[in-house]
């Protein structure tokens, strides 16, 4: 290769060299150290311990709260988010921008801040919970409350994935296949849904994630009743708390496991996305 | 099938997109709807497939009334502009899908489709992509199948939205025929959208010329080019010369420039002559009927006829005459930019005041 005479911006060796070297040392000082110091402390007292640590009953509690608060979030935030991004993308209605802003607000609003507007309108001093409470209904300090407030703050992320990408494909297949007469269910399921599944699976990916991992919000209306309310990220902290830091590490290890698989099929996701945008042109050779 | 239209409105907030529209669209005719962007001859379209709904009036089909009747039951053949081919089914999937997703007692055995879509593949000359996604199509080939996936239904009537509208120009011509003959083949009524005059002009028994929501003039081809009703039609319809002048008895006047009029008229008043290119000579002495002195502005030798634009001297139009003589009135002539010559008129189109139907003359 011969070298070219133009030079571009940052072309220097010494230049490239120094910026490949701090995002790499900056990678490996705040991302891979700490993943690998959750494991080394997780495992500091043998694979033994990990295992009673991990099968402790109220550790076992919290896996337990926390796959129930995301098997009810994602499929609820999946219909929302599907509902919302055909609502805006498909209709014309007075107030429609207004719309697509605000389902950016609980990425704006910190969860604790969150956490508390429900305790306010739904606790037992609240507006909604004086009433809820005459009729025996408690939904702060227990689960339906943690499952609110989750639903709450996961919920711009399916419908931010796909409103764009629906915008972008406008309707005229859609058109085209009630033209061709397609019912509303067909044209769902063998028209837009095909068309969106990726951006789809990508953002159930997200919420799922997070709904898993959210702290704030849902610290403030769980109310910490161990083995009852108490969710794995709350667990983690009342462990750190009572100095037990391998039991704490040994339930982060479970959360850093789920993270690093969210991130495998994110990775999948969006290798599978790019290859439907731009199809393989080897193929047209084949044909 | 025939299509009535009876009294269409169509308003989008503010804006009269359709404007009391009335037509008559009868069975096995192929109809293009002409106009600029705006016109509402897209709106129109859309009415009759039932994507779009009248805000008052009626359509019938065949004399039966369906303005209440879902797009899904009109059961119409629809061609959109950018083709909207299902992006994740292959073109046959693309083609079956209107019989795929008949109720289940009406839906053809599965062998069956797969005929009719092999049929239907053989039509659009393109049974070697059946199993090629759309993204691997070019233009032409991707409009070719939205045909086929429009015809799968066997519908009495086709609708097309711009179809040739994102083509090159040679893909556009190979297609406007097959279209034509296929149209000639099956029998169906047909409306087409186009802004493309030539395209309408070419392909269509009947063109309706829209503009503001409005329909200008509905005739055939030939009609409409040689007796437009309207200033509208004339403008839009291939190019026009205009002369603007003062009538006074027979005389009009403008500036150096006069025409004098075959018949005496009452008055003065202001009015324009229309001149179509065809129906104006060029020479280089003026004649007794007519001084229309020009320059010769630019000089366009390719095509069946050399194009002449010519610049007005002592007198002034609103955009430069277009005249065209043969190339061997060319070879005889050798005219160069900045010649001078005149204009003689055979025929002229009158517009007076107002809107009215313009009058045509005859000198010679």
């Amino acid at each position: 290769m011969q070298r070219t005479s133009v030079h571009r911006v940052g072309e220097q060796r010494w230049v490239r060299w120094t910026l490949i070297c701090l995002a790499l040392g900056l990678t490996l000082l705040l991302l891979v150290m700490p993943l690998l110091l959750i494991f080394v402390e997780a495992f500091s007292g043998g694979a033994q311990t990990w295992w009673a640590n991990l099968t402790d009953y109220y550790t076992l509690r919290a896996i337990g709260l926390t796959l129930l608060v995301a098997a009810l979030t994602v499929p609820l935030n999946l219909l929302f988010g599907v509902f919302l991004a055909w609502l805006v993308t498909r209709f014309e209605f007075p107030g429609r921008k207004l719309l697509i802003t605000l389902i950016d607000i609980p990425f704006a609003v910190s969860p604790v801040v969150a956490g508390l507007l429900y305790l306010l309108l739904y606790g037992s001093n609240g507006w909604l919970g004086g009433w809820l409470m005459q009729h025996d209904v408690q939904l702060m300090f227990a689960w339906p409350g943690i499952v609110m407030v989750t639903v709450f703050v996961t919920c711009p992320f399916v419908a931010r994935e796909l409103i764009p990408l629906m915008q972008q494909q406008g309707r005229e297949e859609e058109e085209a296949a009630v033209v061709l007469g397609a019912s509303g269910w067909q044209l769902f399921r063998r028209v837009t849904l095909p068309n969106i599944q990726w951006a789809l699976l990508y953002g159930v990916v997200l919420t799922n994630a997070r709904a898993v991992g959210e702290f704030g919000a849902v610290s403030v209306v769980s109310g910490n009743i161990r083995g009852e309310t108490n969710t794995l990220p709350l667990h983690i902290e009342l462990l750190y708390q009572d100095y037990n830091a391998v039991g704490a590490f040994t339930s982060a290890s479970l959360l850093a496991v789920i993270a690093l698989v969210t991130l495998l099929v994110k990775s999948f996701v969006e290798w599978r996305q790019a290859r439907q945008r731009a199809p393989l042109h080897e193929q047209q050779e084949q044909g | 099938m025939s299509i009535t239209l009876e009294q269409i409105n169509k308003s989008f907030g503010a804006f009269r997109a359709l404007d009391d529209i009335s037509l008559e669209i009868g069975d096995g005719q192929l109809v293009g709807l002409l106009g600029p962007s705006g016109s509402g001859k897209t709106t129109l379209l859309r009415i009759i497939a039932g994507l779009e709904s009248a805000d008052r009036g009626r359509i019938l089909f065949q004399g039966e009334d369906v303005t209440g009747l879902h797009v899904r039951e009109r059961r119409v053949g629809f061609v959109f502009q950018h083709y909207a081919l299902f992006r994740h089914m292959t073109v046959a999937e693309n083609i079956a899908f209107g019989l795929d997703v008949l109720p289940r007692k009406s839906r053809p055995v599965a062998g069956e489709i797969r005929r009719r879509v092999g049929e239907l593949l053989e039509m659009v000359q393109l049974s070697h992509l059946a199993g090629r996604y759309p993204s691997q199509l070019s233009g032409g080939q991707k409009q070719r199948i939205a045909l086929a996936r429009a015809l799968a239904m066997q519908p009495q009537i086709l609708l097309l939205d711009e179809p040739f509208g994102a083509l090159d120009a040679r893909v556009r011509k190979d297609l406007r025929r097959w279209l034509r003959n296929l149209h000639d083949e099956l029998h169906f009524t047909s409306v087409f959208v186009t802004h493309d005059q030539e395209e309408a002009l070419e392909l269509s028994d009947q063109v309706v010329v829209m503009s503001a929501g409005r329909i200008e003039q509905v005739d055939q081809p030939q009609a409409l080019y040689a007796r437009p009703d309207s200033r509208f039609v004339f403008d839009f319809l291939g190019h026009v010369n205009v002369f603007d002048g003062t009538l006074d008895g027979r005389l009009l006047q403008q500036g150096e420039a006069w025409i004098r009029l075959p018949e005496n008229r009452e008055g003065a008043s202001s009015v324009q002559v229309y001149l179509r290119p065809h129906e104006v000579r060029l020479q280089l002495q003026p004649v007794a009927h007519a001084h229309l002195p020009l320059q010769v502005e630019a000089i366009n030798l390719i095509g069946a006829e050399v194009r002449l634009e010519l610049r007005p001297c002592g007198w002034e139009a609103a955009q430069l005459w277009e005249i065209g003589i043969t190339h061997a009135e060319f070879n005889a002539w050798q005219p160069r930019r900045g010649d001078r010559c005149f204009a003689v008129p055979d025929v002229g189109h009158l517009f007076g005041a107002g809107n009215a139907a313009p009058e045509t003359l005859y000198w010679g």
